[in-house]
């Protein structure tokens, strides 16, 4: 091993990690006698400049990236569209540690917003890891992290039940994440992801051993939990609702980013496999009952996603049912890769736009939280009045959420199908796609429930509603960047595809 | 120049919504401004562009990786559609002059609507075009549910829905055209040159169609039209139907027919009589143009007749396209025109003159109110813009439905005899409807008489006089002198049955 | 083509005039009489104007919308110009009847004079479009006169006339259209010509299939609405008694010879062998117009439908006529071309004066009307002949020619028209008399009702016709004696185009 590939390539981690124990440092240290909003100011800052200095750190590595490996084995590999990601994952952590200023949910602020900054570590690593415990060393790291900050609303017993749902939930899965681990480290016989595929493929049909696919369903249910999809979704309505405001918009951001792109290197690697090497006779079980269960767990999180997401009367709920059935799509993408990287850039461009997307939602339910105590779809009756700025923010996140041009959500779903199209034309894929449009129909009409409180009913409470100014220009910036993003899409794209070649 | 009117009425959206509220009269003002010079564009886009062919406007890349363009371009039928909608836009204005309710709101959806209308008809990108088509959903959802009448949450949701999942359709079709071809380039032209597998294009075309046709109206799928129209404020419904239906219908054949033309080929075997698509939707328009207006017949509330004898007109449109040949598609085109302006002339008598006086529209009410006497330019107005609903010769309807059914007669009778009977029956409710309205037979008694001199309603203002003129006026001229239409509109038509346009 | 755009004028003179009327309010009734006098004396002027071989003269044509066959093309031959002077004079007749207009005469006088235009325009046009347009456009003020000024039922009576008469304009707007697709042209003289050398039915065949006999009737329907012919004439009664009385005499004096033209300019040149082929039933359904008219004119007792039921009768035998010489003849047969000569001389005549009769006699309810206060039932009146001895006499000059006493105008029409038909269709003709016997027999009670007899109350006091009524009624009663006596003075000139026509005429 050598620790100084090793320690270059980890910069950005590093800097996480260090800006996380400077946080810690000053707000228990030096500002113990500080009013609250101080105290939070200079937390948020100080991690907002955490994440730009790890952000730094990995624009300097360049698009190729480094790798680090052990005995030849590849642990870690950024530059690619890891980093995308991981510059994804560091802008959305910074938004949420923006959008923390002006909420009183806690007095622990350095811890809270320490907390952050080490899952926002997890995230990074599992963005970038290429060896079956690194992703689960990451993986843990941002699930414990994701647990604690769930139940940082000590005042409130929702929250309390949603962490605890969480955490055993999440236990549970890593717990099968792990037992998938094993058998395939017991089949194969290392913990490289490439070591692995490669020794897949090289069995015949006849040897492939059942094992494998009990390996391959323990895996996926272990992913599946983290990313959301149904079957394995029954944690997020809860926490959603039951976390606070911040907490709540770095799970739906932050942890989904860095499990995707997870998703998106396994995926990658599964059909890049013998770029290096000799070409070998590929057996397809693998790939193929791959992409079975993740268009089943697709399918499956689309339609209950949407459906159930009619129903709701809690704006965060609807959220997370909606995140459920945005996984739902973005698991389609995932299901039919293509072997060019149009797939992982398609992929990778709908999970950061819609985590940006979803930060702002967030930023927006706490703010009217605030205001009125509730998350209840009557909590934003007459909005448009109350705060324009707002209500125009939420227009434009929720359209964008629907799917409506020219915001850049559209473009997102757009881009994805056509991917998923460009790979495969037959029947089923398309048939799915059309399954995609028509539930994102159906989406628009839960989407203006909200819009129609906002907008169209009459308020019950015409008061103006306060915002911290920070918070309002944070979120018309998300809103901007909605707008501008839609309406020219190549610039994204372009970014994207600087890395992803 | 023309792509200046999309510009315009966007940042007119803008503007009005950073106004300062409280201001009404301004935000009318701007609103007229922006509408007259959206409207002073497409008449000199339109005189330019007489006796050329498709004029490029813009055409910048946009996303470079998928072959997505920023693509404007008009030939005659845009140029024409596009006049339609200047016209329609600077009428809307008109009757909407006494919204006092969050005025600025209300134009700023308004011209964000005509916005995304001019953007449809101008697109020769079929993303881009799609991307208008959506934009067009949200303000409409608003200008209902916010300023609507009668059961506004739910039409405006019911409007909503229908037009997305019609525009979902549509974008299946999209992106499979799209996949098909080669994924290089979305433009119209392109893709129509693509060569398309025919077996491809046998299931992609009804599907596009019937996404679009939805928004034109077509039967069964119509339902929508009557609940949106009669809950929509004045101008929104003038839109709705005037224009909003227009763009189904220019979608089902800038798109549907100009990029799939084999799948309206013969199936080779026959199933209840209907060998073709164009058969089937042939037949669906021919009953939208007969069941629309026998359920007109019917309707208590005058408002509603007006919304049915939307679907039925539309059927004319879907008609037309169907016969393609030259004369029936530029009928077709034609009537989009035509009952353009003929359906935003109905609602504006119905909602703006009568309604918000009266604050009634049963007939049963309105008859007890002697119109002809305490309104008659309101009368006079509906014997004119009747006239030309019924399809008198004189006004531009007359024209459009003449070369629907010449176009009609070359491809099969039966299609002309139904259409007939949803002439006669068009007859019949208009008339129905002008009788009951304002020229009932009731003669009230003395008493009653001086009661409604005491409550007079109020005096008819100045934009409501322009507005009627100005509708009036146009569907008089063209159905007087139709060529203004006709030399632009048949050689955009000849290229386009051609193939893909020039 | 004389430089200036005679028939043009004269359609746009009453257009103007309307506009102006529309603004005058109590004066529209001058502006009115001022216009149809100068109308006129144009349509006079055209009258002397026309060709003397009987083909069509005065013509304009311009280009309008040529992808779609529509031309400004009009024209005249001796049967137009008559129509446009019978127009003339029964406008004016009307204007001149309707002194006492209190309800918003501007609005009334406008729509007369746009009527008058509609006609005017209907038998100068020579393109389907521009005679289709006039067609309907004559409707709009018919339905509102009817609507605003009428009786008590007035409402039904309005609606019935127009969706009546628009089903069939379009019936018969659908089957032109075919002959549109096949032909590509909707211009009458050309489509004659194609149709005198059979040219048309093939084209029909070639393009449509085997459908010509459908348009036939599918335009026949259109016309025989207007005429009306049995069993399309439920809308008359009721339109004709609802109607105020001027309006009437609009309605049947120039408004039901726009069918009766249309079968003569459009139905029998282009569909002449159709209509050959069903001669039997379409001369059933004209005697059975004939024989019920007047057999349901006995019945009435309200003076209005009495004669509004003659009036289908009177029309009948223009239908009789029409459809009695539709029979092939082979070209020596001279006594056949005589025979089919005299009865479209016939009808032509019959056409113009049944129009002049016809509107003096409601011009005659309208006056007595008035003078009771609005009675205009049979047995309302009586012995008349006293209080009134002058207008007893005029109105028993019209009763007269209406019966076809021979010295008055309703006697040539009717004789040509019998001594054309009898040789051709002798049944028909025969069955007819019939009509003619019971028309006689009610005109005489008629005048046995309300002429003599005993005096009741309220006729007492009758005045009799005053000095301007005299002067008004003097012409026309004039007129009738004129074309009674000297029938040729009209013959001459219209008999030029009877050869014409039939000269173009294929069976």
């Amino acid at each position: 091993m050598n620790y100084a590939d090793l320690f270059r390539a980890t910069l950005p981690e590093t800097a996480l990690e260090v800006a996380a124990l400077l946080v810690l440092v000053v707000d228990l240290g030096l500002l113990r006698k500080a009013a609250l909003k101080v105290r939070v100011a200079v937390a948020a800052l100080l991690g907002v400049a955490g994440c730009g200095a790890a952000a730094w750190f990995l624009l300097q590595q360049g698009t190729e990236g480094l790798s680090c490996q052990s005995s030849g084995e590849l642990l870690l590999t950024t530059g690619g569209f890891t980093a995308a990601a991981q510059v994804g994952i560091l802008v959305l952590t910074a938004l949420t540690l923006l959008l923390l200023i002006d909420a009183d949910f806690t007095h622990h602020v350095g811890e809270f917003v320490a907390v952050v900054l080490m899952a926002a570590t997890g995230g990074l690593l599992i963005a970038a890891a290429q060896d079956l415990l690194v992703i689960f060393v990451g993986l843990e790291l941002l699930s414990l992290g994701l647990y604690i900050l769930t139940a940082f609303t000590k005042r409130s017993g929702k929250s309390a039940e949603a962490a605890l749902k969480y955490y055993l939930f999440g236990g549970m899965s890593a717990a099968f994440l792990l037992f998938g681990f094993s058998y395939l480290y017991g089949l194969t016989g290392s913990t490289n992801l490439h070591q692995i595929l490669l020794m897949v493929y090289g069995w015949n049909a006849s040897q492939t051993a059942p094992l494998l696919y009990v390996a391959i369903v323990l895996i996926a249910a272990g992913l599946g939990f983290k990313v959301a999809a149904v079957p394995f979704h029954l944690w997020a309505p809860d926490t959603y609702e039951g976390a606070p405001a911040p907490a709540a918009a770095f799970i739906a951001s932050v942890s989904k980013v860095a499990s995707f792109a997870l998703l998106i290197a396994i995926s990658t690697a599964a059909l890049h496999v013998f770029d290096d090497g000799p070409a070998m006779p590929v057996s397809p079980g693998f790939l193929v009952s791959w992409s079975l269960i993740l268009t089943v767990l697709s399918t499956a999180s689309m339609v209950l996603g949407n459906l159930a997401a009619l129903a709701q009367t809690s704006v965060r709920r609807l959220l997370a049912y909606s995140a459920i059935a945005h996984a739902g799509y973005i698991l389609l993408g995932l299901a039919f890769f293509s072997y060019s990287s149009r797939s992982a850039a398609a992929v990778l461009y709908y999970i950061l736009t819609y985590g940006l997307t979803t930060v702002g939602a967030f930023g927006v339910v706490a703010v009217v939280e605030r205001a009125t105590g509730s998350d209840r779809l009557e909590s934003f009756l007459g909005l448009h009045k109350r705060n324009p700025l707002l209500a125009a923010v939420l227009l434009v996140l929720f359209l964008s959420l629907a799917g409506i041009p020219p915001l850049v959500g559209f473009w997102a779903k757009f881009n994805l199908f056509a991917a998923v199209l460009g790979v495969s034309a037959g029947p089923v894929p398309f048939a799915l796609v059309a399954l995609a449009v028509a539930f994102s129909a159906v989406s628009l009409y839960y989407y203006l429930q909200v819009l129609k409180r906002a907008y169209v009913m009459p308020a019950v409470d015409e008061s103006p509603m306060k915002a911290n100014p920070v918070t309002l220009a944070v979120l018309l910036g998300i809103a901007a960047a909605v707008v501008v993003l839609g309406c020219f899409p190549a610039l994204l794209e372009g970014w994207i595809a600087n890395f992803v070649k | 120049m023309l792509a200046w009117t999309i510009y315009l009425s966007f940042a007119g959206t803008l503007v009005l919504a950073l106004l300062p509220k409280g201001r009404p009269a301004l935000a009318r003002w701007l609103a007229l401004a922006v509408a007259v010079a959206g409207l002073g564009l497409a008449v000199q886009g339109f005189v330019a562009g007489m006796g050329q062919g498709r004029i490029t406007i813009v055409d910048l890349p946009w996303v470079p990786s998928m072959g997505v363009h920023f693509l404007l371009a008009a030939d005659g039928i845009s140029r024409v559609l596009v006049l339609l909608t200047g016209l329609a836009a600077v009428a809307g204005v008109l009757f909407s002059w006494n919204i006092e309710l969050r005025t600025n709101e209300f134009f700023a959806f308004f011209l964000a609507l005509i916005g995304g209308v001019y953007g449809v008809f101008l697109s020769f990108d079929l993303f881009l075009l799609f991307v208008f088509y959506e934009v067009a959903i949200v303000p409409k959802y608003f200008l209902i549910a916010i300023w609507g009448s009668t059961r506004r949450e739910y039409a405006a949701m019911k409007l909503a829905l229908y037009s997305f999942v019609g525009s979902a359709m549509v974008l299946i079709g999209l992106l499979a055209a799209y996949a098909t071809a080669g994924s290089h380039s979305t433009g119209l032209v392109e893709l129509a040159h693509a060569g398309l597998p025919v077996s491809f294009q046998m299931w992609c075309f009804p599907l596009v169609f019937t996404g679009f046709a939805i928004l034109a109206g077509m039967w069964p799928f119509h339902t929508w039209a009557p609940t949106g129209h009669v809950a929509a404020p004045t101008a929104a419904s003038m839109l709705l139907a005037g224009v909003v239906m227009k763009l189904g219908a220019y979608g089902c054949l800038r798109v549907g027919i100009a990029l799939f033309p084999y799948g309206l080929d013969p199936w080779g075997f026959s199933f209840a009589g209907l060998g073709s698509w164009r058969d089937v939707f042939a037949v669906l328009a021919v009953v939208g143009i007969v069941y629309g207006a026998l359920v007109a017949l019917v309707q208590t509330d005058f408002k509603f007749v007006i919304g049915y004898s939307s679907v039925s007109h539309m059927g004319f449109v879907l008609l037309g396209l169907m016969t393609l040949n030259q004369i029936g598609v530029t009928g077709a085109v034609l009537q989009m025109f035509s009952h353009g302006i003929i359906a935003g002339l109905l609602f504006a008598i119905v909602g703006r003159i009568v309604y918000d006086r009266t604050h009634t529209r049963q007939f049963a009410e309105l008859e007890t109110m002697h119109l002809s006497k305490r309104l008659p330019f309101a009368a006079w107005a509906f014997v004119i813009a009747g006239m030309a609903s019924m399809g008198l010769p004189g006004f531009s309807g007359f024209v459009a439905e003449l070369q629907v059914l010449v176009g009609a007669w070359k491809v099969n009778p039966w299609w002309v005899a139904a259409a007939a009977v949803g002439i006669v029956v068009g007859v019949a409710y208009t008339w129905r409807a002008l009788q009951k309205a304002f020229f009932s037979d009731a003669l009230p008694a003395a008493h009653i008489l001086e009661q409604e001199q005491a409550h007079k309603f109020a005096a008819i203002t100045w934009p409501e006089v322009t507005g009627v003129v100005l509708l009036g006026g146009v569907s008089l001229a063209v159905g007087l002198y139709p060529r203004i239409l006709l030399e632009t509109i048949e050689p955009a038509v000849k290229a386009l049955l051609a193939g893909g346009g020039q | 083509m004389n430089g200036i755009p005679i028939l043009t004028l004269l359609t746009v003179l009453p257009l103007v005039g309307a506009a102006i009327a529309l603004l005058s309010g109590r004066h529209a009734r001058v502006v009115a009489l001022t216009t149809t006098l100068s109308s006129l004396a144009l349509a006079l002027v055209v009258w002397t104007r026309l060709p003397a071989n009987g083909s069509i003269g005065l013509v304009e044509l311009h280009q309008w919308a040529p992808t779609l066959g529509i031309e400004y093309h009009l024209g005249v031959d001796g049967l137009g110009a008559l129509m446009l002077v019978l127009s003339a004079i029964v406008t004016l007749m009307s204007v001149d009847a309707a002194h006492r207009v209190h309800h918003q005469p501007g609005l009334y006088f406008g729509l007369v004079l746009l009527l008058e235009a509609g006609l005017f325009g209907s038998f100068t046009a020579l393109n389907f479009f521009h005679w289709f347009l006039f067609w309907e456009l004559c409707l709009i003020p018919a339905f509102f006169l009817i609507k605003l000024w009428g009786g008590a039922r007035r409402g039904p009576a309005a609606t019935q006339f127009f969706v009546y008469t628009m089903a069939g304009s379009v019936a018969l707007l659908v089957a032109f259209l075919a002959v549109f697709v096949a032909t590509g042209s909707m211009d009458f003289p050309h489509l004659t010509l194609l149709a005198s050398t059979g040219e048309l039915e093939q084209m029909i065949t070639a393009h449509l299939g085997p459908v010509t006999l459908w348009l036939a009737i599918g335009v026949l329907a259109g016309f025989a609405v207007k005429v009306p012919m049995i069993p399309f004439h439920t809308w008359l009664p009721a339109a004709y008694a609802e109607a105020p009385s001027p309006v009437t005499m609009l309605l049947t004096g120039a408004m039901s010879k726009m069918g009766v033209y249309g079968l003569l300019r459009i139905a029998i040149p282009l569909f002449g062998a159709q209509i050959a082929q069903i001669r039997t039933p379409l001369l059933v359904l004209a005697v059975a117009t004939v024989v019920m008219g007047a057999w349901a004119a006995a019945v009435q007792k309200d003076l209005k439908r009495v004669f509004a039921y003659m009036s289908v009768n009177h029309l009948g035998y223009c239908l009789v006529g029409i459809f009695a010489l539709a029979v092939p003849v082979a070209v020596g047969d001279k006594g056949a071309l005589a025979s089919q000569s005299a009865a479209l001389n016939g009808v032509i005549l019959q056409m113009f004066n049944h129009g002049v009769t016809a509107a003096a006699l409601f011009w005659f309810v309208a006056i007595m009307q008035f003078r009771t206060g609005g009675h205009r039932g049979i047995d309302d009146f009586g012995g008349l002949r006293k209080p009134a001895p002058v207008l007893a006499g005029l109105m028993g000059i019209a009763l007269f020619s209406s019966l076809g006493l021979p010295g008055l105008n309703g006697f040539p029409g009717e004789f040509l028209i019998f001594r054309g038909t009898f040789p051709l269709a002798w049944v028909a003709a025969t069955v007819s008399v019939l009509g003619l016997l019971v028309t006689a027999a009610v005109i005489l009670t008629v005048i046995q009702k309300v002429f003599s007899g005993p005096v009741p109350e309220r006729c007492v006091g009758f005045p009799d016709l005053h000095h301007g009524e005299r002067m008004a009624l003097a012409p026309v009663i004039g007129l009738m004696l004129l074309v009674g006596i000297l029938p040729q003075l009209i013959v001459a000139s219209v008999n030029p185009t009877v050869q014409n026509l039939l000269a173009h005429w294929r069976f």
